[in-house]
Order: structure tokens, then sequence, then C-alpha cells
């Protein structure tokens, strides 16, 4: 489904990837894991196109998406939640939906009403600014804001990275449905151990910009990867 | 009493003619971080665009004038954007010079289509005189000029809040890079907010031509001026800009009237300069992050 090969990125004369490969087979969860300032985030937006890459290819359902602008790899089927649970904080919560849900093109307006049922706590906020929500909510809206724009594959940064407990299950739930019963593809960047063991296929291991191991779900039982990841 | 009333619908006109320019500014700047120096120039081509309008609509060139000049500075904001802005985004000190160059060359292109002279545009007949109230004389031209803005702003208010487009342009002010990621076509928006912002500046330079002569360098007049506005009111801040702009308008003609021109300036920039320290970062603030 998503083919990363090669893929350098440089913010000016510093480097952060070097040459990274990454692979989401159709319908798979491929979990990235890293301690800080590794280069996931980067990975992430260089795969969104938010950063330029230097060199290297990203290829979605067969495509090269390397060369075009961020909006129009969301409307091949890209759906990002970029780290930090970002939202229009100026406009509510319908009004961050429905902008999206415009731009996505799509005629049928039932996608906002699917997106408000894996989060049904933001029923009742839909006329609230999101940027009066708690970091919770906000988080489930900028995943709801990602399922609106219609994803075949959702990109996760860090999607529990300081929230409030009780949410942070609620949003691992939703996206263990979103994955298992509507089959979507997730590349998941995460720190929880628990998390990516229970649901990953494969992971892969970042460290210092390049891919340090690389393999299936079940290996991060294994004590020798959990030295890698281990501060 | 008198004198203080008579002022008062001079210095709200100078506040509207300052609301329309610095509209345009205030969304260019607010979303996507361009000083434009030549925005005072589009203001002045819609000046020029209602002089021309006169051999075929005669007085009532003003009115014909307002849709032609929003659409012709609209256009000349759009392609300002398409051929050099875009290449310098992220950059506001590069664009800043760039923008002040092509000013110089705006004006130097209306000195030699209309002279270096002013020139002058008749109001239509029902725009000349004024209102009497007891003894306060409400010049009609100053209160149409007040009804521009007015109208003005209760359109780009409805666009934002009410329309698709609109809606988009404040994801994008919001959050530039959260709105690409959300499919919307970021540099579309960019492209409408520019001409838009621009055709407001063309609509100013009309109103201006009923209360005063128009020139090549009528726009450097008030693109200083318009500035302060933006940042006093904060970057892409609709109610900041109506605020500050008003507040400066009366300020200025004000300080004018009981004592001169040059100090109305300077007191002016001095109540700017202090506000900015206590509030550096304007009256309303859209976003805390990402403000440089």
């Amino acid at each position: 489904m998503l083919e990363v090969t090669g893929l350098e990125v440089a913010y000016g004369r510093a480097q952060v990837l070097f040459g990274v490969d990454l692979a989401v087979p159709d319908g798979g969860l491929v979990c990235v894991m890293g301690r800080n300032g590794v280069g996931k985030t980067t990975l992430l937006n260089a795969v969104m196109g938010v950063l330029p890459t230097r060199a290297g290819k990203v290829v979605f359902e067969g495509r090269d998406v390397t060369r075009l602008p961020t909006h129009q790899r969301v409307r091949l089927g890209m759906g990002y939640v970029p780290q930090g649970h970002e939202t229009f904080g100026q406009l509510t919560v319908a009004e961050n939906l429905r902008v999206t849900w415009e731009a996505s093109g799509s005629k049928d307006r039932g996608v906002v009403d699917e997106a408000l049922d894996v989060f049904p706590r933001l029923r009742p906020l839909l006329k609230r600014r999101a940027g009066f929500l708690s970091g919770g909510q906000q988080q489930q809206l900028a995943i709801a804001r990602a399922l609106v724009t219609g994803p075949r594959m959702l990109i996760l940064d860090e999607p529990t990275e300081g929230i409030q407990p009780s949410i942070v299950t609620e949003i691992e739930d939703a996206v263990e449905r979103l994955h298992r019963e509507r089959g979507l593809a997730v590349l998941l960047v995460e720190q929880y151990l628990d998390f990516a063991m229970r649901l990953a296929d494969r992971f892969t291991v970042l460290d210092a910009g390049v891919v340090v191991h690389e393999g299936a779900g079940a290996e991060l039982r294994d004590e020798r990867v959990r030295g890698l990841l281990a501060v | 009493m008198n004198a203080f009333l008579n002022q008062l619908p001079i210095g709200l006109s100078i506040g509207a003619v300052l609301l329309l320019v610095a509209l345009g500014l205030t969304f260019t700047f607010g979303q996507m971080g361009v000083v434009n120096m030549a925005h005072g120039e589009f203001l002045m081509a819609g000046a020029y665009t209602a002089y021309m309008l006169q051999s075929w609509a005669g007085r009532q060139a003003v009115l014909v004038a307002l849709p032609v000049a929003f659409f012709v500075a609209g256009l000349m904001g759009l392609v300002l954007e398409r051929t050099l802005i875009r290449r310098f985004y992220g950059r506001p000190l590069d664009t800043l010079l760039l923008t002040w160059g092509v000013s110089l060359i705006l004006q130097q292109v209306a000195r030699d289509l209309f002279g270096a002279p002013n020139v002058q545009v008749k109001a239509p007949t029902w725009l000349v005189g004024g209102a009497e109230w007891s003894g306060i004389r409400m010049p009609y031209a100053r209160m149409f000029i007040l009804a521009l803005a007015v109208v003005c702003v209760v359109a780009i208010w409805f666009y934002l809040a009410r329309t698709k487009q609109g809606r988009r342009m404040q994801a994008v002010m919001q959050n530039r890079e959260l709105a690409a990621c959300s499919g919307i076509a970021t540099s579309r928006v960019d492209q409408r907010t520019f001409f838009i912002g621009s055709g407001l500046a063309g609509v100013a330079g009309v109103g201006l031509t009923l209360i005063g002569p128009v020139g090549p360098a009528l726009g450097t007049y008030y693109i200083v001026d318009a500035f302060l506005v933006v940042v006093a009111g904060g970057l892409g801040q609709l109610r900041g800009a109506v605020l500050a702009a008003f507040v400066l308008g009366l300020l200025n003609s004000y300080v004018e009237y009981w004592s001169d021109a040059s100090l109305a300036k300077v007191v002016v920039f001095a109540v700017i300069i202090g506000f900015l320290q206590i509030r550096p970062q304007g009256l309303f603030v859209l976003r805390s992050r990402k403000l440089t």
C-alpha cells in the first residue's frame, strides 16, 4: 500500500534521515518506534509531503507521490494526524470537520457522521471552538478530521502523547476498531510498547535517522529489541 | 462642541479608508506572512480606474468604478502573487524589499500613463454637499465612504463565516500545515486571498477620489498607516482591524485639527509604539504560536 525507499530528508545542512526504507502492506498496521529525536516525525512529514525530500521515493498504492503536494496525497487516501493534537482552534468542532469534508470533494455527508460515530464524545461539543477543548478531545477531533478526508490509510504521529489516561484507551480502541473492522491500513509512530505490541503486524525501529531493526510485531516481546528502545 | 462634532465625519472617513486598505493587508500578512509594500499602489490603481471611467460614465464614474476597481486591483494583486511573491514565501524581509521595488515601478508606470500632476475625479452630484444638522455638517462624500467600509466589512465577515471558500481561508490562516493535511489546496486559497485583499484596496482608492486629488504617490500616504492598523489590530483579525482603523483615523484627525499634520503623525506613532509595548500581539490574537 505504501512503499518508502531510500528516503533522505535534511533541514538545511542538517540531515535527519539517511536512506530510510519502510513498507506498509494492504490493510496492515506498521509501527515506527525509536527514542526522541531520531527522525520519526520527520519521516511522517516527508511521507506526507509536508517536508521536501532530498532523495528517495514515496509510492502510495502503486503511484509515485514523491513530488505531489500534501493536499493531493490526502485526496489519494492518505489520512494524516500530525503530532500534538492539532486543530483549527478558532473554528468550531463542526466547522473543523466541515471544512475538511468540503475540501475532500465528497458528496456524501455521511462521512462526517461516521467519523462522529467513532468518537461520540465529540457530538455534544459540535458548537464549541476547537481551541477550547481538552487535549484528549482535540486529539479525537484530529483523528475524526483525518477520517473525514476518506482515507484508505491512517498515518498517526503519537496519537496518545500527552493525553489524559481516560481518553488514551478510547483512542487506542478507536484505532484498533478502524484497523480491524474497516480494514484501514495504519502507519503509527508510538512510544507505548503495550499498544504497539497489541496491534502491530510489523515494526521498524529508527535510530539517528537510519532503520536499525525491522521485524514482525511479535518480536517486540524480545528483550534485544526492547534494548533498542530503552532510554 | 460643534467643532468637535464637525471633525467626526472626517476622522471616521479616514478610518474607513484605512480599514479598507488594512483589510487586504491583514489577510495577506496574517495568512501568508507577506509584507506587501505594493498594496498602496492597488489603492492608487483603484483611484485611477475611477479617473479613467469618467470619460465613459461621466459623473457617475465613482459608482461604476467600485466593481471595476475591485477587479482591476484584484487582478494586479493576483499577478503579483503568481509571478513574484509566491517565490518568496517564508522570507518576509526579502518580500518587503521586493514589493517595495514593485511599488516604485508601479508609481512610475502611473506617472508615465497619467502624468505626474494630480488629477481630479468629479463626484456624482448627489454626493456633493452635505447634511446640516443643528450646526453640524455631515458631508455626503464622507458618509458614502463610511457606508462603503461598512458594506465591505459585512461582506468579508459573511464570506469568512458563511461560505465554503471563506472557511478554507480561515483554516489556512489558523494552521497552514494542518489545512494542507486536511486536503485543502493552500496555494489556491492564497491566490483567492490575494485577489480579494488587493481588490478591497482598489475599492478604497475609488472612495478616496471623493475626498481628494489622485496622484501617482497616493498609496504611499496610506500604506504605513494601514500597516499600523494591521499590527495594532492583530494579524488576520477582522474586529481588530475595524477597531484599530477607526481609533487611528479619529486620533489622527482630532490631533491634526488641534495642532497640525506632522504633530498628528508623531502622536499616532507614539500611541502605537506605547500600545505595542503593552500588547505586542495586537488587540486580538488568532494563534499564540508561530507568530514571527
